[in-house]
């Protein structure tokens, strides 16, 4: 029953990634990019609702399996979006970051929904608290992605001198050069502390803080990167190479995610 | 006699020569005084601007004029003829009115539509009306090119594209830097296009100019302008880190901006993005700055393309232009030769009136007891006699002489057949300057002139 929400939320989402890049398309029309935004917060409302009906119905924060796990970084992510896009009014975001929630929700759809019994160890605040920095850092990278994809496209068009209608749409490079920046800012102190969280809850459970699983290995190497980031920034670096090195940064949490999450061997596996 | 353009503009001589040959404005009124004293110049005008030094002359005899006009421009600036030679244009007669018109309405122009050099022209135009130095012809001449500039620019979009560059110029700095406010503006050598971008860019949040050129007079003036700062040439390599977007166009045959300078300054202002606009023809920065990460170099022809799908193509419009230029051309040359027959038509009215007179005075004196209606009566049918008489006469005389190759015949045989030669003394087309003045009939006022 509570999945009609979910479906619903999807569907709002399908609806305003179609929008936005038609938007991107037909610069004429504006409007879309609004329906758009109204599609994008109703969905949100509604996804939310849903992820608290599972709550109560599951007793602890669904955040357990591989569905739940690709449902709350949507979440996290159509978040991130939305406090951006009121922030900033940069409707082209929408664009690119629609349809990504869509691909990475996409697992989510083809899931089962079930609610399967936790391990017991597991059960702990911990769960709630570890996985919101883990998801909340993963949504700031991949909006630092998505700025980073749009400001290579605008960069491309610049330095070609072929301007084409997206070139009109795409925000100037300095806005997506700082908002991708700033996502990092926020990104890796929020990921650093589900780092912590995780590490400490693992103390709780396991009674070790490391163990070296895949999971936490392939975070820390992207742990490490998004620190070389943000260094390389303070040098200098800027423009190009940073969105190249964001959008390198991101495919490792993407393999995370994806990959590394589904190996049995390890702790983070569902 | 008729009509003569010499000069050079940027299309035939690099800035070192056009700096060379330039005429300060406050020097115009001298030098066109000074023009004026040369043998068969009839009436002069200078247009001297960064990008064209050209003189505009009526003269007696083409040959002649020319040959002294270019005597003029080396003895005032004191260059050999033969350095003068290779860079100096001439268009004598219907070639120079055409090139007049293409001028005023910015065809000749670096930046084709742009609008300051018609400004230009009237100023230079306003300093010959002062200095006294044009009559009829070449008033007529500029005021037909202006009109001509006005109907270019409200019936094709060329002017549209000019100011579209600019505001190309502005939309893509935008797209780079997001808010203007606060950006470093450089001007790198000066001009039209140049100025107009500044100008945009001013309107859009820019605060902060820095000019440099090669004459730091004209770099203070430019400053002064734009309320911004003006450096020296030889330093602006090193305020390039300050720079957000250089706008170049200092006219140099080479290149002014190279790679090494430009990684040098994005070193030192940390990768902030560099907007290059190069104006200049030829090229002033080196294409291989493009190619440096941050840095986005634009040529004038890169945002002529970008304006080019706004507007359906500019040479579409500019072709247009040059139509109408050309039908504008003959309708002036048809002016022009309407003249010839003007000493014609003139000798032609006094003699028919003087014969008028004679013959009416005869008819007074007959008659002795006569009152003042009746001889109003008498007086007025001579009048209408002599009008309706010479009003066929005086059309065809006017017609043929507009139309090319019929003029000296028709007016030779009106001559012979008014026998305006033998009886008349009147000194035909060879007047002198102070004969101008001398009155002409009501329906050519301000319009005759023995000088073609």
């Amino acid at each position: 029953m509570n999945l009609i929400f979910f479906q619903a939320a999807v569907a709002m989402y399908v609806i305003a990634a179609a929008g936005y890049i038609a938007y991107i398309f037909k610069p004429e029309r504006t409007w879309t990019a609004n329906a758009s935004l109204w599609a994008t917060s109703i969905g949100y409302l509604l996804h939310v609702a849903y992820f608290l009906f599972r709550w109560t119905e599951s007793g602890r924060i669904p955040v357990t399996n591989f569905f739940e796990a690709a449902n709350f970084l949507g979440m996290g992510i159509v978040l991130v979006f939305l406090i951006m896009e009121f922030r900033f009014r940069i409707a082209a975001l929408g664009s690119f970051m629609l349809p990504l929630v869509l691909v990475l929700m996409a697992p989510a759809l083809i899931l089962s929904g079930d609610i399967k019994e936790l391990n017991p160890v597991l059960k702990s605040g911990w769960l709630g608290v570890h996985t919101s920095f883990a998801v909340l850092g993963d949504a700031a990278f991949a909006f630092a992605f998505i700025v980073s994809i749009m400001y290579l496209i605008q960069e491309r068009q610049l330095k070609a001198k072929h301007l084409g209608a997206i070139f009109h749409r795409l925000p100037s490079l300095d806005i997506m050069d700082t908002l991708g920046y700033k996502a990092l800012t926020f990104g890796w102190p929020l990921f650093t502390l589900g780092m912590i969280t995780g590490s400490i809850w693992a103390n709780s459970a396991w009674g070790t803080y490391w163990s070296w699983d895949p999971k936490e290995t392939w975070s820390l190497i992207t742990w490490v990167i998004y620190l070389a980031l943000l260094h390389l920034r303070t040098i200098g670096w800027r423009g190009r190479k940073m969105a190249f090195l964001s959008i390198l940064g991101f495919v490792f949490v993407l393999v995370s995610f994806f990959i590394v999450s589904r190996i049995e061997v390890g702790k983070h596996s569902f | 006699m008729g009509i003569i353009v010499v000069g050079l503009s940027h299309k035939t001589a690099p800035i070192e020569v056009r700096e060379k040959l330039n005429f300060p404005e406050n020097t115009l009124p001298d030098a066109l005084r000074k023009l004026m004293t040369y043998e068969g110049i009839r009436e002069s005008l200078i247009v001297s601007t960064c990008n064209r030094v050209e003189i505009y002359a009526c003269v007696t005899d083409s040959a002649t004029g020319i040959d002294r006009i270019k005597q003029f421009i080396s003895d005032y600036h004191g260059l050999s003829r033969e350095a003068l030679e290779q860079s100096l244009y001439v268009y004598p007669d219907a070639q120079g009115v055409r090139h007049t018109f293409r001028v005023a309405s910015s065809l000749d122009s670096m930046v084709l539509g742009e609008a300051q050099i018609l400004g230009q022209l009237k100023d230079a135009f306003e300093i010959s009306l002062k200095t006294k130095t044009t009559s009829t012809i070449l008033n007529k001449l500029i005021k037909k090119a202006i009109s001509v500039a006005k109907r270019v620019r409200t019936e094709t979009r060329l002017a549209e594209g000019a100011v579209s560059i600019s505001t190309a110029a502005v939309e893509l700095a935008k797209k780079i830097f997001g808010d203007l406010d606060g950006k470093n503006v450089m001007l790198l050598g000066a001009g039209e296009m140049a100025e107009l971008a500044a100008q945009h860019l001013l309107g859009n949040g820019v605060k902060n100019i820095l000019v440099a050129n090669r004459t730091f007079e004209r770099a203070e003036e430019l400053a002064k302008e734009f309320k911004g700062d003006a450096i020296r040439f030889e330093h602006f390599p090193d305020s390039l880190v300050m720079v957000d977007i250089l706008i170049c166009a200092t006219g140099a045959p080479n290149f002014v901006v190279n790679r090494d300078m430009v990684i040098r300054a994005l070193k030192e202002r940390r990768n902030k993005p560099i907007f290059m606009i190069d104006i200049s023809n030829p090229r002033n920065i080196d294409p291989e700055v493009d190619k440096i990460d941050n840095v986005y170099l634009y040529d004038i022809d890169d945002l002529q393309s970008k304006v080019d799908v706004n507007t359906g193509g500019r040479a579409k419009e500019a072709e247009k232009a040059e139509e109408l230029i050309m039908l504008e051309v003959e309708t002036y040359l048809q002016w022009e030769r309407a003249l010839d027959a003007v000493p014609t038509i003139v000798d032609l009215r006094e003699k028919v009136e003087d014969f008028r007179k004679r013959e009416l005075d005869k008819a007074m004196g007959s008659l002795s007891d006569i009152t003042d209606d009746q001889k109003r009566v008498v007086e007025a049918m001579s009048q209408a006699i002599v009008n309706k008489l010479l009003h066929a006469p005086l059309v065809v005389l006017k017609q043929a002489a507009s139309t090319p190759g019929e003029g000296d015949s028709t007016i030779a045989i009106a001559r012979r057949l008014f026998n305006l030669d033998k009886e008349l003394k009147r000194p035909g087309r060879e007047k002198t300057t102070e004969q101008e003045e001398t009155p002409i009939p009501p329906e050519n006022q301000g319009r005759e002139s023995t000088c073609r």
